[in-house]
């Protein structure tokens, strides 16, 4: 009976190593991929009319991660009928910016957007390889958690 | 016979079409549709006022900064300096124009002093609060006085640092990051010229 319990223990536990180093791999050795290289952002028609009737309106993130090779362009665009500062520039009606990096890199944006003034690009290197898959997909995963647990307590 | 002619003009003018979209590919920022830079009219550096429009059938670079910024400004300009060598005779066909945000302490005298020593072509822009302001709005720039860790200094101006390129049309086409390499800078640079 109790070598029954043990062996079914055992088992379990043999499941759970096995799906942990199955994710892993995967985690490993799927290539990263996104749909486009492009990160879009757009100021929606009204917005202005909607600030300025007192809705908080947050549009850009404060911290925006590119990855690069895969997805490295930032694309912001202006549907609003005013001109706008939208992160690190200012946008006409209708006009769009696009703006490609080439490295990885840290770039600081002074953006009036932001409560702090400043918006953050991090454009982290190329997931190439195994390793750097792996550290890619588990920093996503640590921000996602913890992006979650921040809307939670707000 | 007749239809390998036709088939070899066809892939002479893909090939063409590709080598030209190639080379309109910007490094930097790039605005869609680009709009016209917004004209401004200052005292320069160089005893004269400097108005933007005069500069009309040249690339104009546009730098906002001071002349005390102990960190940003002069590593803006020494890769300017460095993108002039690069550009070598094509230079002469580009203008760096670069804007006081510090009014109060920012003169024509002063200005000749920080920008020249990078290039003698530079020209330093100042004016009044209100005008410089102005610029600023109609720019998108960002600059806010803070009080400085150098006692010395006595206060900063942090200020957007992203250079903005306009076109010998007159359009502002490109913005480039500070932290752009000399490289393409240059790059982007020739794009327009070559236009």
């Amino acid at each position: 009976m109790r070598s029954g319990l043990f062996s079914r223990h055992r088992a379990l536990l043999a499941v759970v190593l096995s799906v942990t180093v199955l994710a892993v791999a995967v985690a490993a050795f799927l290539p990263v991929r996104f749909e486009s290289r492009e990160e879009n952002f757009e100021i929606p028609k009204g917005t202005w009319a909607r600030r300025m009737a007192g809705d908080k309106v947050e549009i850009l993130p404060s911290d925006i991660f590119l990855t690069l090779g895969v997805h490295d362009v930032l694309h912001l665009r202006n549907l609003d009928d005013v001109p706008q500062i939208f992160g690190p520039t200012l946008l006409m009606p209708g006009q769009s910016f696009r703006l490609p990096f080439h490295v990885a890199s840290e770039n600081l944006f002074a953006c009036t957007a932001h409560a702090s003034g400043q918006l953050t690009v991090l454009v982290e290197d190329t997931p190439d390889s195994p390793v750097r898959r792996l550290t890619w997909r588990a920093r996503k995963l640590v921000r996602s958690l913890s992006s979650t647990f921040r809307s939670h307590q707000a | 016979m007749r239809l390998s002619f036709v088939r070899i003009a066809f892939l002479f003018c893909t090939a063409l079409i590709a080598a030209a979209s190639a080379a309109e590919e910007f490094r930097a920022g790039v605005f869609d549709p680009p709009r016209a830079a917004p004209e401004f009219r200052l005292q320069g550096s160089n005893g004269a006022p400097v108005a933007l429009s005069s500069y009309k059938g040249k690339v104009v670079l546009v730098a906002f900064g001071f002349s005390s910024c102990p960190t940003i400004c002069p590593v803006t300009l020494a890769k300017l300096s460095q993108v002039w060598k690069d550009l070598g005779a094509q230079s002469e066909n580009v203008q760096t124009l670069f804007i006081s945000v510090d009014p109060a302490r920012d003169t024509p005298a002063r200005l000749r002093e920080f920008v020249t020593p990078f290039h003698l072509s530079f020209i330093g822009l100042t004016g009044t609060e209100q005008e410089l302001a102005t610029v600023r709005e109609s720019y998108g720039i960002i600059a806010e006085k803070v009080a400085s860790k150098n006692k010395q200094l006595g206060y900063e101006v942090h200020h957007s640092s992203s250079l903005h390129v306009i076109d010998r049309e007159g359009r502002l086409r490109v913005l480039i990051p500070f932290g752009t390499t000399e490289a393409d800078i240059v790059h982007d640079l020739k794009v327009l010229l070559a236009e």
